[in-house]
């Protein structure tokens, strides 16, 4: 409690106030006040949104879901065709959006943590490379950055000539290509018993580190023995698993696993953007543990793999995590930036349904909505993860 | 604390630079060894961008001299430059643009001395940022340019600065009710602030032309640039009002309790001995938010208003200078650069002059 001087007084009055003032707090006219005059704003607005869509001809509602859909999606994981419901388009958009975060979430970590220690690297040179790499990429807008991936991801050689790394990597003007996992054959009953195995195998290894300590290669012989059990459960249920590798075909590359080159272009412009965002994060993270803890820890005899696995990292996570979790936040939010290079993520897909539609207001209203779903979803896991690596007298709070 | 004897035990630092390049470049084997990777890395690198930039460049000619070589055509840059900063702005008016450039310009330089900080220079802003409009817009009396014509730098200026000089006051409102005891209040707040935090740019940019149209009532319209200056202002509101909050939570409690038992009143509290503490700790943070959003301005493009970087890319898709679009990226890359990264020095040196002496 706050000691305010009038506090005695005031505190006399509330014991007889009604429990909602008691509640509102001070001056609850005044705030009643303000919560009508903004709902009246916003019945202002509604109603002449309302108004405005009966002049032009347009029905109010999510109806328009289940009507067909007439455009492509050029690249989707859900097999849309024009012809398809809005709904499913939408759900196409989602998906892809949710595809490109994860993605670039991930990359964008191991990029940003490796260029975070190269710059407190002992070498100039590298630690001076780093630090542009940093400076010019976060002082040019991404939308820049990403005209620039897209132009370069189109002026690719065509795919007779691509340009390859061991035949393996295909880089092309239709696309990227990487080596694809092929599954066939998979019953559900055999993807739910190598979830298991998969799960049993995360917690192995969670707990290992986390819980009891152990070495960094510790978990390995229960790697081992869960990829023999992977490899029984899937012959046991006739799967199997390959890995295709793609080659040119003709005039075009076949098989593998292929990007598109505004998928690439949007993904590669991610990825550079938060690498050097997460960069500074980092560099942030470990130059706020004190010179004396690594000292400290070398005179105990430790060795400088474990000095930074036991006792500087869990410290420099403590500043990394939250400021990553803002990081992530925001590429979900700026792989909305799709719309302006035509890759059909989310925010693309749901202007294209109001423009086709009409039914600008809902659309939008569905985007707002799915938007803020992922973003608690992405503050949901990573605050679990911060209650973790916190300080325990932090995680009580 | 280094005592004297410790100063005498510790070896003098050789802190010449060529000592200093040596053991960072050559001091142990794999330091050596990184350093040669590099040295390859940027020797396969370095030559053709240079080449590209400089020894090859067509510096001045036509698209037949530009096509002759290999390098940049900063021929095309120079043709280009005029539209690339102008825009669609009639060519015979263009003098207002440049005067508005000017203006907001050498507004922002005396900003950024802190000598210059009194009352007359945060008064100074509205009227320069209208004055700014109404040149563009065109002064009473004289010709009127619509909204719809406006490009270039003049637009990614006036809408950065205008946003951004619409949203702190707002903002300062909202930190402020963020963090009353009234609870209806705070809890509104907090909704507004969270929800505009988790949506994309984007997404307020739709609004802007999609949604506030029908919002109005019938028989009012309004341009899409003020449209989106609204949406943008209320987006930026909720980003400013958390750095805000920051500040306020930064003053110490005792100061609001020795204001209320001088017989401070909340508002007179606030202006007097609040405020003026949390805004001098938020100030290198609102410089990098600033810098944030000059570079979120480009988001403009996708509702198609020229700013800037979208005045580039018409530029590249002029008939006669058809497909330069590296050059013209590369110039708008580099006047976003100066801002932003002088901008980000600027705001170390401001905090490390603005901290408190302890």
């Amino acid at each position: 409690m706050k000691a305010v001087p009038s506090d005695s007084s005031a505190a006399k009055k509330r014991g007889m106030r009604h429990p909602i003032a008691a509640w509102l707090g001070p001056k609850p006219l005044l705030q009643l006040g303000i919560v009508i005059g903004v709902v009246a704003l916003v019945a202002v607005l509604g109603s002449n949104i309302a108004t405005t869509m009966a002049r032009i001809g347009v029905t109010p509602g999510f109806g328009f879901l289940e009507r067909a859909a007439n455009f492509e999606v050029g690249d989707n994981m859900i097999g849309f065709r024009a012809g398809d419901s809005y709904a499913r388009a939408i759900v196409a958009g989602l998906l892809n959006t949710a595809k490109i975060a994860v993605l670039g979430c991930c990359l964008a970590t191991v990029l940003g943590v490796a260029l975070g220690i190269m710059r407190l690297s002992g070498n100039l040179m590298l630690s001076g490379l780093v630090r542009w790499y940093v400076e010019i990429v976060r002082n040019t807008p991404l939308l820049l950055q990403l005209f620039f991936w897209t132009a370069l991801a189109h002026a690719l050689p065509p795919p007779r000539s691509a340009i390859t790394a061991f035949d393996v990597v295909f880089l092309s003007n239709r696309g990227v290509y990487v080596p694809g996992v092929v599954i066939s054959n998979l019953s559900v009953g055999t993807a739910l018993a190598s979830t298991i195995v998969f799960g049993c195998w995360l917690w192995l290894v969670w707990r290992g580190w986390r819980v009891k300590r152990v070495g960094l290669l510790a978990p390995l012989p229960a790697s081992f023995l869960s990829i023999v059990v992977l490899g029984i459960v899937l012959a046991a249920g006739r799967a199997s698993i390959s890995i295709e590798l793609p080659a040119i075909s003709g005039f075009n590359i076949g098989g593998g696993f292929s990007l598109t080159p505004e998928f690439a272009a949007l993904l590669v412009g991610l990825t550079v953007k938060f690498s050097a965002i997460i960069a500074e994060i980092v560099r942030a993270g470990l130059l706020s543990v004190r010179r004396e803890q690594w000292d400290a820890a070398l005179a105990l005899g430790l060795h400088r793999g474990k000095v930074i696995r036991l006792v500087v990292l869990p410290q420099a996570l403590r500043v990394i995590t939250p400021l990553t979790t803002s990081s992530y936040l925001d590429l979900v939010k700026d792989s909305s930036l799709a719309v302006a290079i035509g890759y059909p993520d989310l925010m693309n897909i749901v202007n294209t349904t109001a423009n086709t539609t009409g039914q600008a207001f809902e659309s939008l209203l569905i985007v707002v909505l799915l938007y803020l779903a992922l973003n608690l979803t992405v503050s949901a896991f990573m605050n679990l993860y911060n209650s973790r690596v916190a300080l325990r007298g932090e995680r009580a709070a | 604390m280094t005592t004297n004897r410790d100063r005498k035990m510790r070896p003098k630092p050789d802190d010449r630079l060529i000592t200093r390049l040596r053991t960072g470049l050559f001091g142990t084997w794999l330091n050596s060894a990184i350093t040669v990777v590099l040295g390859l890395l940027l020797l396969w690198f370095l030559p053709p961008l240079l080449r590209w930039l400089v020894f090859d460049a067509t510096w001045h000619g036509t698209l037949l001299d530009c096509q002759a070589h290999d390098g940049a055509c900063w021929a095309s840059v120079a043709a280009k430059l005029r539209f690339i900063i102008f825009a669609f702005y009639p060519i015979e008016l263009q003098w207002r643009p440049l005067l508005v450039c000017l203006l907001l310009g050498g507004v922002l330089a005396i900003t950024a001395v802190p000598q210059f900080w009194r009352r007359e220079l945060v008064i100074s802003w509205p009227i320069v940022i209208l004055l700014c409009w109404l040149l563009m817009a065109g002064l009473p009396g004289s010709a009127r340019v619509s909204t719809n014509q406006w490009g270039g730098l003049p637009v990614t200026l006036l809408v950065w600065t205008l946003c951004f000089a619409v949203s702190i006051p707002l903002a300062v409102l909202l930190s402020l009710a963020r963090r009353s005891r009234m609870r209806a209040l705070r809890l509104m707040t907090i909704a507004y602030i969270e929800f505009m935090r988790a949506i994309p740019m984007v997404a307020m940019l739709y609004f802007a032309t999609l949604i506030l149209p029908m919002a109005l009532p019938a028989g009012l319209s309004i341009d899409k640039m003020p449209r989106a200056i609204i949406m943008i202002s209320l987006f930026w509101t909720a980003y400013i009002a958390e750095v805000m909050r920051g500040g306020l939570q930064a003053v110490p409690l005792g100061q609001e309790e020795a204001a209320s038992s001088l017989g401070f009143g909340y508002w007179r509290a606030m202006r007097l001995i609040i405020l003026p503490q949390a805004l001098r700790m938020v100030i290198p943070g609102l410089v990098t938010q600033a810098i944030g959003f000059l570079l979120a301005t480009s988001l403009l493009a996708v509702i198609g208003i020229v700013d800037i970087l979208n005045a580039a890319k018409a530029a590249a898709a002029d008939p006669n200078w058809l497909g330069f679009y590296k050059e013209a990226f590369f110039i708008v890359a580099v006047l976003y650069f100066v801002i932003g990264y002088g901008g980000s020095r600027y705001s170390h040196w401001l905090e490390r002059r603005l901290a408190l002496p302890r």
